[in-house]
């Protein structure tokens, strides 16, 4: 299984990268144009002693930046960027110190200058002002396009596609327990629906877009199910994450997937199986990096970002001296996206039905957000509104040809509608 | 019976000193600098596998490199500096004032108000003098409150002012999710287009007006406490209670006057920090300053000179380390390893200044 990931994703990396414009969504941004140009002005970097800045919000030992230095490392290694031409900034917070970070940066040749936390965005787009002629790319970020700064671009993977294709595992797991008659009278609701739990960091569009798409790739599977997402208001906290895991399961949830970044959740899940605590298994969706080391018996697998892919793209377009698009993204097609090795505890045939979905997503014939799959208010939607220029108002209609247009107006996602089905829990 | 009781001396006998002259000083210090980056320099050799030279090179080019990394270290310095002047006052009465950290905030917290909302509604120059008062009258009004409890009802100060920078975090979390707008749990820049209450740049510099203000303060305080009749009753207060009582002072007074004071430096340090500097508010605005400016403070026994000297040396680590991450792949751990080393030294240092060690002379048997 995961062998054919990895060359799969090979493959497509060398489809889809070959030049820079081949990438195709995002591509309603506005300000891809203006590149030529500068694009003299700025051919062969490399050659020119020109370098690549990196800011970082951690270092290797926090899962979220050692995803983005491994993506980096083969990034420029498959490029052929030699390590001394890549300058790196760690642990730097999401406050001054970006901006010091940035001017430092740029002071020593940096001519591309990526940070990796959605808070160092305003500090980037500080210092693209002050530098028209360096590249700064804020990944996560959400307001590039808004800024009219043709030197300032956000990147973002297309996470929902991954997150949709591991909650079809999760279905898959919840059908077979169905049948094999092994789920317990607490594991359903009033209404008769199998409960599903989900750990979110932040009630934010990035956060409800994840859980939904989690949710409808269930909803797939087996359509009376019914999820309680409950808030840990922090990106990374293994406490918290447990706790809400435990209180999630307590109330019968019989899968806990997550969009928070620590093992908090799935370790928990194995304690509780391993002390018998509430005489039934819950198993665990993860997210980032497989569980597997962690929840062995429990974790069935994780969704989970390529940022290789990204890098590849950003560093080919510093060594030609092109202008990079304003917001980059990347799903399955790209190969920007995955979900980690399958655990042991997966049901049957869930190898062959995952690579069923992921082929029809990328072939365009599965949306995510397909509206017809899902209802809002008891009432299938006609129109969904999105807030693409991050002012906290919706001011684009997002629902075109039946399904939501997820992370193509820009990359961040903004998908924000809460769907029938998905109860959030708030104190 | 017959019972034999020996008394074990202990083989060295710690005295304090007062004899040690500033030569003496000196070179006690530079002996002990000289020992960390050599205790420094093996622990690089041998675990890191790296050339110490060439690490203590890149420390050096972390905080000096460029002229922008001084003048960045230069800031950085101010800043801790000013924290530290601030606690003086309290500190010289013996009030533990552990609450810069809240009290810088706070200043910060009320700067970056005013900035939200009249930064395009007031001039710049007006805006600045108005955030001056406030930040420092918030700053004060934080630091004041547990000195009346103390002055009143001799409460412990060192909990009270901790207590009080828990609910200056809390404020600041609790604004910063008003004015995030969002939903980034963040405020941003703030004023990125017009700069509305921004330090101007000031003959060319952008840190001018910090390095200006920390300055003033910093000469001011001294004389206030060195020179200044106000500033001799706090010394008294915190060597005797009894003794200042006797002598006629109002120590209620003295207290809330020296921590009114120490409270609104610290919340001037926040308003440097916010319209100086970061331009935004976090709870990690004061980033830990408030908690450093102790061991500054304490270590320069209040002179300020050699706080300014401490707060450098400690900013130049913090960008040595840094740097030595960035060039060398060295994580936080290695880098805190080396500051570790280094700080343990110096810090033995002022021990070797202050006592003498010498060998016990045998105990005579008692019977």
């Amino acid at each position: 299984m995961k062998k054919l990931f990895t060359s799969l994703t090979a493959m497509l990396m060398a489809v889809s990268l070959v030049g820079c414009s081949s990438n195709k969504p995002a591509d309603n941004t506005p300000a891809t144009a203006a590149a030529t140009a500068e694009a003299e002005a700025t051919a062969e970097a490399a050659a020119s002693g020109e370098k690549i800045g990196i800011i970082l919000v951690g270092d290797e030992n926090e899962g979220y930046t050692y995803a983005h230095m491994l993506g980096i490392k083969n990034a420029a290694a498959k490029l052929g960027i030699a390590e001394s031409d890549i300058i790196w900034k760690y642990s730097i917070g999401e406050d001054q110190k970006c901006y010091d970070a940035a001017v430092d940066l740029v002071e020593n040749g940096a001519t591309l200058v990526i940070s990796n936390s959605y808070g160092h965005q305003s500090y980037m787009m500080q210092a693209a002002q002050e530098y028209p002629e360096v590249t700064f790319v804020a990944d996560t970020g959400d307001n590039a396009w808004t800024t009219g700064l043709d030197n300032f671009k956000n990147a973002f993977t297309s996470v929902y596609e991954s997150r949709y294709v591991s909650g079809v595992v999760a279905g898959m797991k919840i059908a077979e327990l169905n049948e094999k008659g092994e789920l317990k009278e607490e594991n359903f609701n009033e209404e008769g629906n199998v409960k599903i739990g989900y750990v979110g960091a932040f009630p934010y569009a990035e956060v409800v877009s994840g859980y939904t798409a989690f949710y409808l790739g269930i909803k797939s599977v087996v359509e009376n199910v019914t999820m309680y997402v409950e808030y840990t208001n922090s990106w990374f906290d293994l406490t918290a994450e447990a706790t809400v895991a435990d209180d999630l399961m307590s109330q019968g949830c019989v899968i806990i997937g997550q969009h928070a970044d620590s093992t908090g959740a799935p370790s928990q899940l194995q304690k509780n199986m391993e002390d018998n605590k509430y005489g039934f298994t819950a198993y665990s969706v993860g997210y980032n990096v497989s569980m597997l080391d962690v929840a062995p018996d429990v974790a069935l697998t994780s969704a989970s970002n390529v940022w290789e892919v990204f890098y590849e793209y950003a560093f080919n377009c510093w060594k030609n001296g092109e202008n990079m698009k304003t917001d980059w993204t990347g799903g399955y097609n790209e190969g920007a996206v995955e979900i980690t090795a399958l655990g042991s505890a997966v049901a049957e045939g869930t190898e062959e039905r995952v690579n069923e979905v992921i082929a029809q997503i990328k072939s365009g014939e599965l949306h995510v957000f397909d509206a017809s799959t899902f209802t809002i208010g008891g009432e299938t939607p006609t129109s969904i509104m999105g807030d693409i220029d991050a002012d906290f108002t919706d001011d684009t209609e997002c629902l075109i040809d039946g399904y939501f247009h997820e992370s193509e107006f820009r990359s961040a996602p903004y998908f924000a509608a809460r769907i029938d089905g998905i109860v959030e829990e708030t104190e | 019976m017959e019972k034999k009781t020996t008394h074990k001396a202990p083989l060295f006998h710690v005295r304090k000193k007062d004899d040690t002259t500033l030569i003496q000083a000196i070179l006690i210090r530079a002996v002990f600098v000289v020992l960390a980056l050599l205790v420094s320099a093996l622990f690089i050799y041998f675990v890191t596998k790296l050339d110490p030279i060439s690490v203590y090179t890149s420390m050096f080019k972390g905080a000096f490199g460029t002229s922008r990394r001084t003048w960045i270290t230069i800031r950085d310095t101010c800043l801790l500096l000013m924290i530290s002047v601030a606690l003086s006052p309290a500190f010289r009465m013996r009030f533990w004032n552990c609450g810069a950290e809240g009290q810088v905030l706070i200043g910060g917290l009320t700067t970056a108000a005013l900035m939200i909302y009249f930064g395009s509604k007031i001039p710049t120059v007006l805006l600045l003098l108005i955030m001056l008062v406030v930040s420092a009258a918030a700053g004060g009004i934080w630091a004041l409150l547990p000195a009346v409890f103390k002055a009143k009802y001799d409460t412990n100060e060192t909990l009270f002012t901790l207590m009080m920078n828990y609910l200056a975090i809390q404020l600041v979390e609790f604004f910063v999710d008003i004015w995030d707008k969002k939903q980034s749990h963040s405020v941003g820049i703030i004023n990125m287009a017009g700069h509305g209450g921004w330090f101007p740049e000031v003959l060319g510099q952008q840190y001018t007006i910090n390095i200006i203000l920390v300055v003033v303060i910093t000469v001011a305080v001294y004389v206030y406490m060195k020179y200044s009749k106000h500033g001799y009753e706090g010394a008294v207060v915190g060597e005797s209670v009894a003794t200042a009582r006797y002598a006629g002072i109002n120590v209620p007074s003295v207290i809330r006057r020296n921590v009114l004071l120490s409270g609104a430096i610290a919340g001037i340090a926040g308003f440097v920090e916010v319209a100086g500097i970061s331009h935004t508010i976090s709870k990690q605005t004061a980033g830990g300053r408030g908690f450093t400016a102790i061991i500054v403070c304490w270590l320069a026994k209040f002179n300020p000179f050699i706080m300014a000297i401490i707060s450098l040396f400690l900013v130049f680590l913090d960008k040595g380390a840094a740097q030595i991450a960035s060039d060398f792949g060295l994580n936080e751990f290695a880098s805190d390893i080396i500051t570790g080393i280094l700080l343990f030294f110096i810090l033995s240092a002022e021990f070797f200044i202050n006592y003498s060690i010498s060998r016990s002379e045998p105990v005579k048997e008692e019977h």
